[in-house]
């Protein structure tokens, strides 16, 4: 039997996690549920800041397939950029991580350097680089001439305006970096010693044992730095504009433009909720892949512990039957 | 590990070569900041000026009110700080420490918000920010962070969940309440990552672009990101000055991530796995 106090407690501690986590709750409804739900009907209207909102439909997401050849080069250049931005960046944020982990006097002064512009992000990034790739006065193509390289017009010519943004982009690789240092410290320095001692060289000790234990983190940021590129907004609103000649209207300043610029609230929804099902596709995409390539150290120990049940099962069994027997 | 003497110079050069890539934009920035008009526009640059005007920083921050910006900015910094650490510490141990029903939907849910574009909420919130009257005001920028994050919920409920459940069984016999518990034991166990949830967001909500760009229009309510941005377009490239202002507003990160330098690193290496 439970005393009256008793019971009162328990009543009191079925309802206090939900007390903790009451914030989210209201923020989740009020900021996220709400707002997400509301743009999928929006999505449906013609909607201008100011007047009436008209329904018409699927009328925005026709107009988006067939009428807007907007929508067809704003995504074209967006997935252009995460092509080329994403595997460069997880390329140079792991090589970065290896460097400093090496075991050399002053790492903590450069792995500070590398993660510097991390810091600073966004508004600064642009103004900065956007004055070194100036085409008059810009730093950056003095600097190439120096190594007989006749640098581009950059941010005026359409063909290397992307580039320059990829180039401005890759100066945050510091945290990823980071966390794949951080990930990569890790490892028990005995792996690496037990792979030197059976002749393993360094690029052999680097292919087995330190990509496969860092999958996971691999997998976690391909899907962030994913979701970046095709989000990458600030960078092109400051140093492009989208320009010249729209080779630099990525997706984000598309949504951005119609809603903002334009007005036109209810296609800048449905231009969201399609880069939405987009980002929703390549995450799930990604992580049905990564059953083939992502290695966790829990699995791996669950299934040796399985193995050691039911080996422990059978000798088990094994015994009754000598027994019987 | 002992690496040979050849490895070492090979490993060297390259960090240098990274390095400046990663430095060399601070520091083109501080020299253009202190030169004069003539030099800045002149072709080959100029490495070392000839007269170092460091006056240049106080004519750039007396061009605007950056007195006001950066009023704003600490506000809305400091706001959105004190909100995160609250909802976010609240939420996480609540994710962490109890089981209750829909604990795993929720959970999930929480994590899934993480993968919705940014677009897609922007134009409702708009909206609703418009209709609550809060357009130009700083409120739609610091009230949310009341209510908490799913990436600062998810890096603190990754900690909660290491630590063994006897202890607050034990200060549950001895008469702690629910919220004494919370309050007295985890909130200071809790110091190293709340100080990092703290430091990305200090980074986070500092360096922001978008949401002032979106929901204020007076000067008056500028940020330091918006004042900044404001330099270009209006006059033809008035670089000294957005030099000056941007090595400024560089300034606090820089110096918020050199103190918690150490807290980033293990913060990180214990939310991932």
């Amino acid at each position: 039997m439970f005393t009256k106090k008793e019971k009162k407690f328990t009543l009191i501690r079925k309802r206090v996690p939900y007390l903790f986590i009451l914030p989210w709750i209201i923020g989740y409804i009020a900021f996220t549920l709400g707002p997400l739900a509301f743009s999928l009907v929006m999505s449906l209207f013609d909607w201008p800041i100011a007047g009436e909102a008209k329904y018409i439909g699927l009328a925005n997401f026709t107009k988006m397939f067939t009428a807007d050849p907007q929508f067809y080069n704003s995504l074209i250049i967006t997935f252009k950029f995460a092509l080329i931005f994403v595997p460069l960046n997880l390329g140079a944020a792991l090589v970065l991580a290896l460097l400093i982990t090496q075991p050399i006097k002053g790492m903590k002064f450069f792995r500070t350097i590398f993660y510097l512009p991390a810091v600073v992000s966004g508004v600064a990034v642009s103004i900065v680089w956007g004055w070194m790739f100036n085409t008059e006065y810009g730093v950056f193509n003095y600097l190439l001439s120096f190594l007989g390289i006749e640098g581009p017009m950059w941010l005026v010519d359409p063909k290397w305006a992307i580039v320059a943004i990829v180039v401005a982009s890759a100066w945050g690789v510091g945290t990823m970096m980071l966390i794949f240092y951080t990930d990569i410290k890790s490892i028990p320095q005995e792996m690496y010693e037990a792979a030197a001692i059976d002749g393993a060289g360094p690029i052999r000790q680097f292919i087995s044992i330190t990509i496969p234990t860092i999958t996971p983190t691999i997998l976690f940021n391909v899907i962030t730095s994913v979701i970046a590129a095709l989000q990458q907004l600030t960078l092109v609103l400051l140093l492009t504009g989208g320009g010249p000649l729209k080779s630099t209207y990525f997706y984000g300043l598309f949504v951005y433009n119609n809603a903002f610029k334009h007005h036109e609230l209810g296609y800048a929804s449905a231009n969201a909720w399609f880069m939405f099902i987009i980002i929703m596709l390549f995450t799930l995409m990604i992580f049905k892949s990564s059953s083939a390539w992502v290695f966790y150290e829990a699995e791996v120990k669950k299934e040796k512990k399985d193995k050691k049940e039911k080996k422990k099962k059978r000798e088990v069994k094994n015994n009754e039957d000598l027994q019987k027997a | 590990m002992k690496i040979s003497k050849r490895h070492k110079i090979l490993v060297y050069s390259v960090l240098v070569i990274f390095s400046l890539y990663f430095i060399f934009p601070f520091l083109w920035a501080l020299i253009t900041a202190i030169k004069s008009e003539p030099e800045v526009f002149s072709y080959p640059p100029k490495f070392i000026p000839d007269e170092l005007l460091f006056s240049n920083f106080v004519d750039a921050w007396n061009s605007q009110p950056f007195g006001t910006y950066f009023k704003n900015s600490v506000i809305v910094t400091v706001l959105t700080t004190i909100g995160q650490l609250i909802s976010c510490s609240l939420v996480a141990y609540g994710f962490a420490r109890y089981d209750f029903k829909y604990k795993n939907f929720l959970f999930v849910l929480l994590l899934s918000t993480m993968m919705i574009p940014w677009d897609v909420t922007m134009i409702p919130l708009y909206m609703q920010f418009n209709m609550l009257g809060w357009i130009n005001t700083l409120k739609p920028l610091i009230v949310p962070a009341f209510f908490g994050s799913a990436y600062y919920i998810f890096l603190l409920r990754q900690f909660l969940m290491n630590i063994p459940k006897d202890l607050e069984n034990a200060a549950r016999i001895d008469g702690a309440n629910e919220f004494q518990i919370f309050y007295k034991i985890f909130l200071p166990i809790m110091k190293a990552p709340l100080t990092l949830v703290a430091v990305l967001n200090i980074i986070l909500v500092w360096n922001d672009y978008l949401g002032p760009l979106i929901y204020l229009q007076d000067k008056a309510k500028y940020t330091m990101t918006l004042g900044l941005a404001s330099f270009q377009g209006v006059h033809e490239l008035q670089i000294i000055p957005i030099m000056a202002i941007t090595l400024v507003m560089v300034i606090p990160p820089v110096l918020v991530f050199v103190f918690a330098q150490k807290y980033i690193v293990e913060g990180i290496s214990g939310s991932i796995k």
